[in-house]
């Protein structure tokens, strides 16, 4: 993921260590300057972020990353961000909670990364990654997301993905950075600027806001992404994201082979959500299982996709605990026998 | 007619919101100046605090960021390493750069960034209504210490310029006064040297502390705030030079090219 950044163009990256993902920041302390750019073990999770707001603002490509606790404390960082429409790429790898909790792979911060996560109204695109490539891949996305929109971009991964290793494909180093006629760089030949998110004009306030807003819904346009395996003649779509999904790929592979017909769909924006690809497949299909590493987060949003119009399961298992494809499979494969009976009565 | 004094350049022609007899006024207007003088409007960057000066924007025709309450030194930071050649004035409060930001304030210091703090201590919350600061000094009276602080409850009054002054990292730390025109001459002064530790590359920070007025929540009149800065206020925090290790200055003064 750090050498991905680097070769998105990112430049400048502040941190501050917790586990699991302090690899990050070993490479970039390492491999950021050698590529002419900025490491800087920061004081805090606080101050890394508002160092990411102080790089961005001069036009330059900047990024933190954390686990949990610590994107609790960035989140303050990231309204800013989001107020005074700032690019940023923020890498939360998962782990258990709430509290210190654990560091194995969970997904428990989904609530926190879709809705905002910190004061006020505004969103941040939240990616999650499936696997170690898909990492890197979404690592260049999130940075080109950012820029587009002015707007901070979320990798949302946890401890099982953050973690593993295999054999990636990096990208080409990103040759062209877009201009940014915003950034603040010194009033040379220009009038000076300013960068604020404090309005205290109602109206003004309100305006910001709506602009704000547009931009959001513009986002949900046109960014949503997702997989789809095996939905074609499915009876039962399990929904899934980041390593869960992987875990229910592998589980519903086992189904195939015994004939289930069982399909995964997998959000990989999970802000902006695909509600609309969700309430289609229920056009095919009455019934859908949803697994997370967690309570059940996405399952509201899958719940508000469906309104109604397919019966929704749930398997979540919070805490840090990893269930195999084995045991996804045995979950998904009762749930799937107790469809027929019911069909049967 | 030669025209000898008059609105700095660089100050927007607006009518300041801050009280009579409020410090930040003065302070905005030297920097204005200053940043006239010494010729860097193209490259000068304000972060703007959280707090009365939030609005610095309003006034001073620089680029400005605002930053959190406390987080200014991590935003100068992430500018100055961005674009070394800037000159990053982080303007700070008492609350700000001595309570909710003391992490900020002192690690940017132990970095040694290459920035300026101009660091404003009236020993109250101003922005918020006159609430204790960090700064407020005992027996000073503040709408969450009503009786008056005691250290016994509130706990003693906290120079942190002083303690940053310690570390290698700060290159120059004055402390200074607005209540007298002597005062406001020093002050001047302090910020042009604060601006030219930038300038020359010197290896670390720069912090000029300004001991000014808050009349509206000392709740005192400009002329008794004054008095009561030079007669109480500066015995606790005393208006000297707390550290210089220039080292450019220095080399200078020993070739009797003083600035």
């Amino acid at each position: 993921m750090a050498e991905a950044a680097i070769r998105a163009g990112c430049r400048f990256y502040f941190g501050y260590p917790i586990t699991p993902q302090n690899e990050v920041a070993e490479y970039m302390s390492e491999h950021m300057p050698e590529a002419g750019g900025t490491f800087i073990q920061a004081e805090s999770e606080i101050a890394s972020i508002y160092m990411v707001l102080g790089a961005s603002v001069t036009g330059a490509r900047a990024m933190t990353s954390s686990s949990s606790p610590g994107i609790s404390l960035k989140q303050e960082g990231i309204s800013f961000l989001a107020g005074q429409e700032l690019p940023a790429v923020i890498l939360n790898v998962m782990r258990g909670g709430p509290g210190l909790g654990n560091i194995a792979g969970c997904q428990g911060d989904y609530f926190q990364a879709t809705r905002g996560g910190g004061h006020g109204d505004y969103k941040t695109i939240v990616l999650a990654p499936g696997s170690v490539q898909e990492l890197v891949d979404l690592t260049g996305v999130a940075f080109e997301l950012a820029d587009k929109y002015r707007n901070p971009v979320m990798i949302l991964a946890d401890g099982l993905i953050g973690q593993m290793r295999e054999p990636v494909v990096l990208p080409e180093p990103v040759k062209h950075l877009p201009e940014k006629d915003w950034a603040l760089r010194g009033a040379k030949g220009r009038p000076s600027r300013f960068s604020r998110s404090l309005i205290l004009n109602v109206r003004r306030m309100e305006e910001h806001n709506w602009k704000l807003q547009r931009k959001f819904r513009e986002i949900e346009a046109n960014e949503i992404r997702f997989e789809q395996y095996l939905l074609e003649d499915a009876k039962l779509v399990v929904v899934a994201f980041g390593s869960a999904a992987r875990v229910a790929k592998g589980a519903v592979k086992r189904l195939r082979k015994e004939g289930l017909k069982v399909g995964l769909f997998r959000p990989i924006t999970l802000w902006p959500f695909p509600h609309k690809k969700i309430r289609e497949l229920a056009n095919e299909c009455s019934e859908f299982l949803v697994y997370e590493l967690n309570a059940g987060q996405m399952l509201e949003d899958v719940k508000l996709a469906l309104s109604g119009s397919a019966e929704v399961f749930f398997y979540g298992r919070p805490g840090g605990v990893i269930p195999t494809p084995m045991d996804v499979a045995k979950i998904i494969g009762s749930r799937y026998y107790q469809r027929i009976k019911r069909k049967a009565k | 007619m030669k025209k000898i004094y008059g609105r700095p350049k660089y100050l927007k022609p607006r009518k300041f919101h801050y009280c009579a007899g409020c410090g930040h006024s003065l302070v905005h207007k030297m920097l204005m100046e200053l940043v006239d003088e010494l010729d860097i409007a193209d490259r000068v960057i304000g972060v703007a605090p959280a707090g009365c000066a939030v609005l610095a924007y309003d006034y001073m025709d620089i680029d400005i960021v605002e930053s959190a309450h406390g987080r200014g030194p991590a935003v100068a930071t992430g500018i100055k390493r961005s674009v070394p050649n800037l000159v990053v004035i982080n303007y700070q409060g008492d609350g700000d750069l001595a309570a909710i930001g003391t992490a900020e304030s002192i690690h940017a210091a132990s970095r040694g960034e290459q920035i300026m703090t101009v660091f404003i201590n009236n020993g109250i919350y101003g922005m918020t209504g006159g609430q204790m600061a960090p700064t407020t000094l005992e027996g000073m009276r503040a709408t969450t210490a009503p009786k008056g602080r005691d250290p016994r409850r509130e706990g003693y009054p906290l120079d942190l310029s002083s303690l940053l002054a310690q570390i290698p990292g700060v290159v120059y730390a004055e402390r200074v006064s607005v209540s007298t025109p002597r005062g406001i001459r020093q002050t001047k002064k302090a910020l042009e040297a604060g601006l030219r530790c930038q300038l020359d590359g010197e290896p670390g920070l720069a912090l000029i502390e300004v001991l000014s007025m808050c009349p509206t929540n000392w709740k005192m009149s400009p002329l008794d705030s004054c008095k009561w800065m030079d007669e109480v206020m500066s015995k606790k925090f005393q208006v000297k030079v707390l550290v210089d290790r220039r080292t450019k200055a220095i080399k200078k003064a020993a070739s009797g090219n003083v600035d």
